[in-house]
């Protein structure tokens, strides 16, 4: 029995359906593995299936002809966190190496014996209509539940004229959703690059062209390391390094931002996402899709520690479900949008202060160091590293908690209505009052 | 097992042959760079930290563990040496476990603190074992200082004075410097002969020359030194051991602990020392415990470690308490010597059970033992010294004594534990007092 089924079995008591239903492709969970080297092959994907993924976009196929070489040397570079978690990984690889061929009839066996699980294809051909035209009737004839456009990658294949090169031009996307559209019948789903300005541009480009959807973020340019001995970027190819993509956990904050960009965007809002970028566990997976992500796509935490890790996505998932009464993932869909806003709406008026909760606290002092070198003077140290927080200075940054070991040690605590804010000697007031009435903003003034 | 392993009395070679070497290994083998960068990994880099408040000689703990996490385990050997010259032995030796590891926030955390100590030895190690001597000499002051004593306290002050231009001679009785690093410590602390290597790399400094034979006595006085020399620093040990004060001390099979350990530490061979089938230990100090511990893993069958108070006052910390018991040792608490019995050589130790407060019970237990080591505590001995406290050498806290121009440091003088580090400290504290006195502004002889 594959062992997603087990786990369903297992937490019997659970009330949540995982069951996904992205543009009616339906999967039995929103976790996806992204187009990547983990979809590369049937061998990868069948396993994939039996490990508990509900879907895969199918590494990124070219067109008809000799397949595209890869380097032969490290094609991946790493950035650590403690005890050597990879948070950052790079790579310099290109689309699948392998021949049309062969993954089409890959693609074609798979879909045949994995039925309820989702199977996209991912595509990049040159931005001519005639390679599309060519390209997606076959697709098409695998039976695979749909296509990715593959206008992020953002080395190797760009300075080919694809990938991130069509991706930063937003009339090209327009141009080939619409081939797509037409030569191709299922939905079409348009990869977005970040290493652009404004991520809402081409993701109306692609509504416009006709998109089914919109997924991001493809990798961003990076240079990951220097060695110092060789003065070699890395990965180092015979002494000479190339930027490469950026993924993996370090990636998520600014994936997430994006996704929340085109999820309020007038032109946008409304267009399915399928969120990428860092999901490493049932938490991210939620965040993304409480941003207005209908599925998420996962590799870098399968590359870091293979297929496995999806069950804790699946049981995580579950669990915090069932804990806020989500029968169905639609059911929080999308619930942080109208959290999400600008600065400028901010409750000017809400006031909070750090309080330290010295039986957690084991009086390493990094809250005193960050408060007193580099913020608000506003944590006190005694003789015997008692830290406690002066609310005459605190300015509720949240620094203290950001710097702090223990989680939940320090805490931010709403000061109540009517209570007088040492710091300032105002009475906290009731109403929301943001900038854009503030008598400091000059536009407000002018406004009135 | 060997042919002698359950012969009663004093006999060698109680176990296979083979077996000696894994006996006394290293108690804390090297970390390898995979495990230093783990364990390194662990350090908060906390504020004011509390580590560095628990080490005697205020080691930039924090510092020199970031300083390993980043690739730089010299830089990190420079952060330690300086304030500890004697950071590799401390590395080794120190009683973490009461000291940098104890204070460590992760102990409060989770019971684990970061491995503090074996983390500078990867670092001291790391330098060392290049022969890279990271300090220089100051420009030379044309003052020559004596130091009593080439223990840690007196190496270290050594190499302070060498380092800011001074010349020193060090005087030892024995033929070996290192003081207690060399004869008192136990052997799976300091193996391969670390404790040498470190004062030949201690001593690439320049401007050290030790003189073997040479002690205080009727030949060679403090006055006469103080004459030939610009200051004086005494670090002379405590050259005596305290007796049991029972009749039957002098039978064959008693001695005192200190000397049963120098004679390990200057074996040649461990498996042709003598020890008994049946070992008690008199004390609860980390010398007990290092005799104890030796006597079990050179064979002995049965080691009592016995000492007159609960575990709880014992000298020795938990950490050192629970090694001997995992060794197999036994510790008995709350008795009292009263008897040694045997015909010429000991058989039998007779104690009484004794309350908290030492107060007598009346009630008497009989041990078997071929072999007694007493651990109770050792004792300054010396004539003409400067004024006594306590049975030690009064000083200051810059190691000044009563007499001008003369300092003392380590275990023969007053203040801090009898340790390696503390020892270390003193002697580095008192060298920067008397280079002030020597050359700077303060002037000790006014």
């Amino acid at each position: 029995m594959p062992r997603w089924i087990f786990i369903t079995y297992w937490w019997g008591h659970q009330m949540a359906n995982l069951e996904s239903n992205f543009l009616g492709i339906k999967s039995p969970n929103p976790f996806w593995l992204a187009s990547a080297p983990p979809t590369d092959k049937e061998y990868n994907v069948r396993r994939a299936f039996e490990a508990g993924w509900g879907g895969v976009v199918w590494k990124t196929l070219g067109e008809e002809g000799p397949p595209v070489v890869n380097v032969n040397g490290p094609r991946y570079g790493a950035i650590y966190g403690a005890d050597r978690r990879l948070m950052g990984l790079n790579n310099i690889e290109l689309i699948t190496d392998r021949s049309l061929e062969v993954n089409l009839d890959e693609i074609t066996r798979v879909k045949k014996d994995y039925p309820n699980h989702a199977v996209i294809v991912s595509i990049m051909v040159p931005c001519e209509e005639a390679a599309w035209k060519a390209i997606l009737p076959r697709v098409e004839a695998t039976g695979a539940d749909g296509i990715e456009l593959n206008f992020g990658c953002p080395h190797g294949m760009s300075e080919r004229g694809m990938g991130a090169a069509v991706g930063q031009v937003p009339e090209y996307i327009e141009m080939v959703t619409r081939w797509c559209k037409q030569y191709y019948s299922k939905p079409v789903i348009v990869k977005l690059t970040p290493n652009i300005t404004d991520v809402r541009q081409p993701a109306a480009a692609a509504k416009r062209g006709g998109a089914d959807a919109v997924s991001l973020i493809n990798t961003i340019n990076s240079i990951v390391s220097v060695n110092l001995d060789t003065m070699s970027p890395e990965p180092s190819i015979d002494g000479k390094g190339t930027h490469g993509g950026y993924c993996g956990p370090a990636v998520k904050p600014i994936a997430m931002s994006m996704v929340s960009e085109i999820a309020r965007f007038p032109e946008t809002k409304g267009l399915p996402i399928s969120g990428i970028g860092g999901v490493t566990t049932w938490r991210d997976a939620a965040e993304f899709m409480s941003l207005g992500c209908g599925n998420v796509q996962v590799c870098t935490a399968a590359m870091t520690y293979g297929f496995k890790i999806v069950q804790e996505m699946i049981s995580g998932l579950s669990e915090w479900m069932d804990e806020k009464g989500h029968a169905n993932i639609e059911d929080f869909v999308g619930q942080a949008i109208p959290n999400t806003t600008d600065w400028q709406y901010l409750n000017l008026n809400y006031i909070a202060k750090a309080v330290i909760n010295q039986d957690d606290c084991i009086k390493c002092g990094r809250c005193y160091a960050a408060c007193e070198d580099t913020s608000h003077q506003a944590i006190s140290m005694s003789e015997d590293r008692v830290f406690e927080v002066i609310d005459g200075e605190c300015v509720a940054c949240n620094l203290c908690v950001n710097v702090c070991p223990v989680e939940n040690c320090i805490t931010m605590v709403e000061m109540l209505t009517g209570a007088t804010d040492p710091r300032t000697g105002k009475v906290v007031e009731p109403e929301y009052a943001n900038w854009t009435t503030h008598p400091n903003n000059p536009s407000a003034t002018a406004a009135e | 097992m060997s042919e002698t392993s359950f012969t009663p009395g004093i006999v060698a070679g109680r176990l296979a042959a083979d077996s000696y070497d894994e006996q006394f290994s290293d108690l804390h083998p090297l970390l390898d760079g995979h495990e230093a960068l783990v364990a390194s990994d662990r350090c908060y880099f906390c504020h004011d930290a509390p580590c560095i408040t628990a080490c005697p000689t205020d080691i930039d703990i924090p510092l020199f563990i970031r300083q390993i996490a980043t690739g730089t385990p010299d830089a990190a050997a420079k952060t330690i040496l300086s304030q500890n010259i004697m950071g590799g032995m401390c590395a080794r030796v120190c009683p973490t476990e009461t000291l940098c590891e104890e204070a460590c926030v992760r102990e409060l955390a989770e019971g684990k603190p970061v491995l503090i100590g074996q983390l500078q030895r990867y670092a001291t190690d790391h330098l060392q074992q290049q022969g890279i001597h990271p300090f220089e000499r100051a420009a030379l002051t044309g003052k020559t200082v004596a130091v009593v004593g080439a223990g840690p306290a007196g190496l270290s002050c050594a190499h302070r004075l060498a380092m800011l231009g001074h010349e020193v001679v060090v005087l030892e009785p024995k033929a070996k410097s290192g003081g207690l690093n060399e004869f008192g410590i136990a052997a799976y602390k300091t193996t391969e002969g670390f404790a040498q290597a470190e004062v030949d790399w201690l001593c690439q400094i320049g401007g050290i020359t030790i003189k073997h034979g040479q002690s205080l006595g009727a030949k060679l006085t403090l006055s006469d030194l103080q004459g030939q020399y610009d200051a004086v620093f005494l670090s002379i040990g405590l050259g005596g051991v305290n007796a049991l004060g029972l009749a039957g001390e002098d039978k064959e099979g008693v001695l005192d602990a200190v000397e049963f350990i120098s004679d390990l530490r200057q074996a040649d061979d461990v498996a042709l020392l003598p020890i008994g089938r049946d070992v008690v230990v008199i004390g609860g100090g980390m010398t007990a415990v290092d005799a104890a511990v030796q006597a079990k893993l050179l064979g002995a069958l049965n080691v009592t470690l016995a000492y007159r108070r609960g575990r709880d006052r014992m000298n020795a910390s938990k950490f050192e308490q629970d090694l001997a018991a995992s060794k197999g040792v036994r510790i008995m608490t709350h008795v009292v010597p009263v008897g040694l019995h045997g015909n010429g050589a000991v058989r039998e130790i007779e104690f009484e059970y004794v309350n908290d407060d030492m107060s007598g019970t009346g009630q008497m237990i009989k041990l078997q033992a071929d072999q007694v080591l007493t651990a109770i505590g050792q004792v300054l001995q010396g004539h003409n010294l400067p004024v006594f406290d306590g049975g030690k050498i009064d000083v200051d806290t810059m190691g000044r004594t009563s007499i001008t121009g003369v300092w003392a440091g380590g275990d023969c003088a007053t203040g801090g534990d009898d340790l390696t580090v503390t020892a270390v400290a003193e002697g580095r504290d008192a060298a920067m007092d008397i280079h002030n006195v020597l050359v700077g502004s303060s002037n000790g002889k006014s």
